[in-house]
């Protein structure tokens, strides 16, 4: 029991750098102003800046704004997404728990990298085939527009607004803690910057800002990864004997340890980790931005490739940490080292332990580096979700909703502009509401609804025939309605946000999503073959027009910019 | 947009094959990637210790080769989907487009 309750605990730590930096900095002191980070973040973002407004040039039009006129190539795509997926979360997490647990690490990355083949080999291809900017274009292709449009809005919108939420209150604690800044203050420049890209700039500049901070990111991880391995002559053999020594675990980082237990919590956890992914509102939006179906396959080859290699990169900086840090007393915070060991030692908590790396092997401007980098990637995210969060509202509520698709295209624009702001505001006035509270589930559960709510209907308003309005509002409901109950029953937020005693959540696991997606389907099922309506045969019969242009392309809105 | 309707295209030998082809490699290559999972999840949930065995004379352990395996593979199958698809699917899809005008 209580293994598996760390089990999901690690996971949401990886999974939200929030909790990870909450619990790193309670108490802590503020460090002193970090000057080459911030010249270095502020050379990013008059960089990005240049950019949007070079974007917004070329931004006039709605296809423009939701999906860069179709006009980013496979390549350039795939960078992106793996700029939008790779959080701060993924770097400073993922190797704080290397360096923390050893192995254990690695089976996070490999859960955050196993949905792509999936996203693959189901999604990508439909996806462009019969969408224009939004999933929903995709689930309502043949059903009901106003019911599946709202449906669709609502799982993306919540997601997004857990997720922001998460990012938002991680940017402010970790800002505080590289650059010495006010929270507040950073939340606010965070929330403005993202404005800035994706109101002025909109698709086009949220993608060369996720390009440029992919590639900022992939750079110094290697160069790191490279400096370790350097400093072991590359032999990975002396790394992990070192690391063995000194770490007060010892072998015992060289295999699973005390993360993992309970299998139905671990298959859970893996489902909501891989069925999420394909139903993140931000990430499917990406699909739409290359010209057909070709460029969707390139996009998640060159993502795969460059997420696994970078999951690779941590666990080599986890290991370097133990080694290079956690042997380092100018990282260490001396009072802890000489109680509870030099590990826990560790200023700032675990997930430091890449940014005092950092210092470790490329001095105090690599710092400043990395840490820019880590500031990049927080904005390169969020500007995603307020996007997607933006679309939903425009696109799929005032478009299609309110106003029956009898809009013109300026209209639709101004409100995804509005939108963008409003969300931008909110993120902040949240942003500081949540400064205090654990936020540690809310990755988890955006992952969980994404793969309860958005997943099930997606999947089969492309592949099953049967799928009816009413079974799939029904069944996504039920299926966002029971992961949000379920996830404020259990551990993570009865007892350890609400404050309830320990042991008294009514739900045992932190992570519903296997239960939660089973109600979803099975819901999506049921309500789907009990519906006799005239609707449900309208629906029924629209199956096989969408599925030869999900096949063939023919007919695929063709978005490209010229 | 294409001149004949999606009927026509329906009884296309090609479009069968491509239907029956794609699904075929799309679902096996998705229970290939979720086995290979779930099975590494297993595998730390009832046999951690197996994952902890020291390869010959070295700190290293099974467990390593294993979980790079897991992460290698989810790219190779990517690879062999994309590579299968425009080498294969791309071609019958552009002939089905052309007999459908």
């Amino acid at each position: 029991m209580n293994r598996f309750k760390a089990l999901a605990g690690a996971a949401l730590l990886t999974a939200a750098p929030v909790f990870a930096y909450a619990e790193g900095i309670d108490g802590g002191p503020k460090q002193t102003t970090n000057w080459s980070a911030i010249s270095m973040f502020i050379a990013f973002v008059f960089l990005t800046l240049g950019i949007t407004y070079w974007a917004a040039r070329r931004t006039k039009s709605a296809a423009q704004f939701y999906s860069a006129g179709g006009g980013i190539t496979g390549v350039q795509n795939g960078i992106a997404i793996s700029g939008d997926y790779m959080s701060a979360a993924s770097f400073l997490g993922i190797s704080g728990l290397v360096y923390m647990s050893g192995y254990d690490g690695l089976i996070y990355s490999v859960g955050f990298l196993v949905g792509w083949p999936v996203v693959t080999f189901l999604i990508a291809e439909p996806l462009r085939n019969l969408g224009k900017y939004t999933f929903a274009d995709v689930a309502s292709f043949r059903l009901g527009q106003t019911e599946t449009r709202i449906l669709a809005a609502c799982g993306s919108l919540v997601v997004v607004a857990f997720y922001l939420i998460a990012q938002m209150v991680g940017a402010g604690k970790l800002i505080q803690i590289l650059f010495g800044l006010d929270y507040w203050m950073a939340v606010v420049i965070v929330g403005i910057l993202m404005i800035v890209y994706v109101t002025f700039g909109g698709m086009l500049a949220t993608t060369w800002v996720q390009i440029i901070k992919a590639v900022l990111l992939l750079s110094g991880a290697s160069f790191m990864a490279f400096a370790v391995l350097w400093h072991f002559n590359f032999s990975l053999e002396t790394l992990f004997a070192t690391a063995v020594q000194v770490h007060p675990k010892h072998l015992a980082i060289m295999e699973p340890g005390t993360l993992v237990a309970d299998p139905v919590s671990a298959i859970s956890l893996g489902m909501a980790l891989i069925f999420g992914t394909a139903g993140l509102p931000h990430i499917l939006m990406r699909f739409f931005t290359v010209s057909n179906a070709k460029a969707a396959r390139k996009s998640v080859l060159v993502a795969t490739g460059l997420i696994g290699y970078f999951y690779i990169l941590t666990f080599i900086i986890g290991f370097g940490a133990i080694t290079l840090v956690a042997t380092n007393p100018a990282f260490l915070d001396p009072a802890i080292a000489a109680s509870k060991g030099a590990l826990v030692a560790i200023k700032g908590g675990s997930n430091m332990a890449a940014i005092h790396l950092a210092s470790a092997v490329g001095g105090n401007l690599f710092l400043g580096f990395i840490s820019a980098v880590a500031f990049a990637t927080i904005l390169a995210v969020v500007s995603g979700l307020a996007l997607a969060g933006a679309s939903a509202i425009s696109h799929d509520l005032f478009a299609t909703v309110i106003r029956k698709g009898k809009v013109d295209e300026q209209a639709e624009m101004r409100v995804s502009k509005v939108a963008t702001v409003a969300l931008g505001i909110l993120a902040i006035v949240l942003g500081i509401a949540f400064e205090n509270q654990n936020v540690a589930f809310m990755v988890g559960l955006a992952f969980c609804i994404a793969a309860s709510c958005n997943f099930p209907v997606l999947l089969l308003s492309i592949y099953w025939r049967g799928l009816t309005t009413r079974g799939a509002l029904i069944g996504g409901l039920l299926g966002l309605g029971s992961a949000v109950i379920m996830v404020v029953l259990s551990p993570a937020v009865w007892v350890v946000t609400m404050g309830h005693p320990k042991g008294s959540a009514p739900f045992p696991y932190d992570n519903p999503a296997l239960f939660s997606m089973t109600i979803a389907f099975v819901g999506i099922w049921l309500f789907s073959v009990l519906d006799k309506s005239r609707r449900g045969t309208i629906d029924r019969n629209g199956f096989d027009a969408q599925f030869v242009r999900c096949q063939t392309g023919i007919g695929a809105s063709s978005a490209s910019s010229h | 947009m294409a001149a004949l309707g999606y009927e026509a295209i329906q009884r296309n030998p090609k479009y069968q094959q491509l239907v029956r082809q794609r699904s075929v490699f799309g679902w096996t290559l998705t229970a290939v990637t979720l086995i290979i999972y779930f099975g590494f999840i297993l595998l730390i949930g009832y046999a951690p210790k197996f994952l902890g065995i020291p390869i010959d004379g070295s700190v290293m352990t099974l467990g390593l080769p294993i979980g790079l395996f897991v992460i290698v593979s989810a790219f190779v199958l990517v690879w062999i989907y994309v590579a299968r698809a425009n080498a294969s699917y791309d071609t019958l899809t552009r002939a089905i487009v052309e007999e459908s005008r």
